[in-house]
């Protein structure tokens, strides 16, 4: 029992086809939990009033739009290194989640900076490394349709991948000296030590986070099964053609 | 190594025209701007280093896919692989052969354009400084880049696209310090921070190249 029997793309289908029910019933319902949860039955913020409402969506977007970079990173590394399939067509399933998760927490930032900054967007380090984060998604993406051949595109991209997360994370700090930040800091307690959030609004959020990376599983297992599935029809297309 | 250093000069100078286009490209980028915002001093001396800096990668990006294009069309690129010389050297070469086409005399006419932009007195040394210590990082980035998009028959857009994330940090720290060299301040700093960005780039990236030129020859 080891995770490299899932390269196999027929025990990956296997595996996926009845996972997948049973995690989309999960995402929906810890998604479902924690956006009404949060939306409806929690109090205004002191200060904030119900604009505070707008970080169920935000931080969990948000939260997702990094991770899926990190998971394209070691499923490009493990097809560069052990050259799985499977592996390197769930890089491709993540990005446009990913691209989307990246746009969703930028528009929300926005709608939330609007009442609480005065302004829509600032160049502030959390927000351009954000925006420069979306640019590699879509170079990604690019890079992906305009390769032909299918294991190549799968080399560059992966390649483009490792290369683009060094510069990402150059990026990253090198805005830090570039601009001074609007956006707080992380309230998140392994980092900051203490909690700074109370239960009222952290219990939801935790459930929306969770929902969220439970939504992203869901929709990259269902985006690589559409692939698989497209290469086998290739591939019978091939064959039919070369039979006849 | 040094005869296709010299063969791509020769072919950059008297083939193609690539040499002079991307000079000509900042120059008259340089003078539409002030047509842009209009023609006050205090305008323009406030952006000039950003709009030189921008105006040089902008260049630089525009010569990027004839590093590889015209190899691998007739073949050449094929015999460079198959030569004793590593591919990662061929690649480094290249970088170096598009830095000296391009880069440097970006960097020489960088203090004119300074002059017709209003740019600081006290900017230009920094300035100059900056292009000289960071075109060589476009260059070997923008190899890469071409490296990744040599097999495409469009890859001039995508190449931006995926070229130009990458420029971000050798801009922010070339532009912050001619920026504080304009406001006489001391500009050692992100100098330095960028000379580390080149000196790794100049490092790695020929790695990287190499490993997408191999993908995309075989």
């Amino acid at each position: 029992m080891s995770i490299w029997k899932y390269a196999n793309p027929t025990q990956f289908m296997r595996t996926t086809r009845w996972l997948l029910p049973w995690l989309s019933a999960l995402a929906i319902l810890s998604v479902g939990t924690g956006l009404i949860w949060g939306f409806f039955f929690t109090p205004d913020d002191f200060r904030q009033g119900s604009t505070v409402k707008i970080i169920y969506l935000h931080v969990p977007s948000a939260l997702m739009a990094i991770n899926a970079w990190l998971m394209m990173l070691v499923t490009s590394l493990i097809w560069l290194i052990r050259r799985h399939h499977v592996s390197a067509l769930l890089a491709r399933a993540a990005a446009p989640v990913g691209l989307v998760m990246t746009l969703i927490a930028l528009i929300t930032g926005g709608i939330w900076g609007q009442p609480m900054w005065g302004t829509y967007w600032a160049w502030d380090p959390r927000l351009t490394s954000f925006l420069i984060l979306f640019l590699f998604y879509l170079g990604y993406i690019a890079l992906w349709q305009a390769v032909e051949t299918q294991d190549t595109a799968a080399d560059l991209t992966s390649v483009l991948c490792l290369v683009g997360s060094v510069f990402a994370l150059l990026s990253r700090y090198a805005v830090n000296f570039w601009n001074q930040g609007l956006h707080q800091g992380t309230s998140v307690p392994v980092a900051t030590g203490g909690r700074t959030v109370s239960d009222v609004f952290f219990v939801p959020l935790l459930i929306s986070m969770a929902g969220f990376g439970l939504m992203f599983v869901v929709l990259v297992l269902l985006r690589t099964r559409t692939e698989i599935r497209a290469r086998r029809l290739q591939a019978l297309l091939a064959r039919e053609r070369a039979a006849s | 190594m040094i005869a296709l250093l010299r063969r791509d000069l020769l072919l950059a100078v008297r083939a193609g025209g690539g040499f002079g286009l991307g000079l000509a490209f900042f120059l008259i980028l340089c003078v539409l701007v002030p047509f842009g915002v209009g023609p006050a001093p205090a305008t323009l001396a406030k952006i000039a280093p950003g709009i030189l800096w921008v105006g040089a990668l902008l260049a630089c990006l525009l010569s990027l896919d004839r590093i590889f294009q015209l190899d691998a069309e007739d073949g050449t690129l094929d015999l460079l692989a198959t030569s004793p010389l590593p591919l990662e050297g061929s690649a480094s070469v290249k970088a170096l052969a598009h830095w000296l086409t391009t880069g440097l005399p970006l960097t020489l006419a960088a203090a004119p354009l300074g002059l017709l932009l209003n740019l600081p007195a006290q900017a230009t040394p920094w300035l100059v400084a900056g292009l000289a210590l960071g075109t060589p990082a476009l260059s070997v980035i923008g190899t890469f880049g071409a490296a990744l998009t040599v097999g495409l028959k469009r890859g001039g857009l995508l190449i931006s696209l995926l070229v130009l994330p990458l420029y971000m940090p050798t801009l922010l720290f070339g532009a912050e310090a001619a920026r504080r060299g304009a406001e006489g301040l001391d500009a050692t700093t992100p100098l330095f921070l960028m000379a580390g960005i080149t000196a790794g780039t100049i490092a790695l990236m020929p790695f990287a190249s190499a490993a997408a030129l191999r993908m995309n020859l075989r």
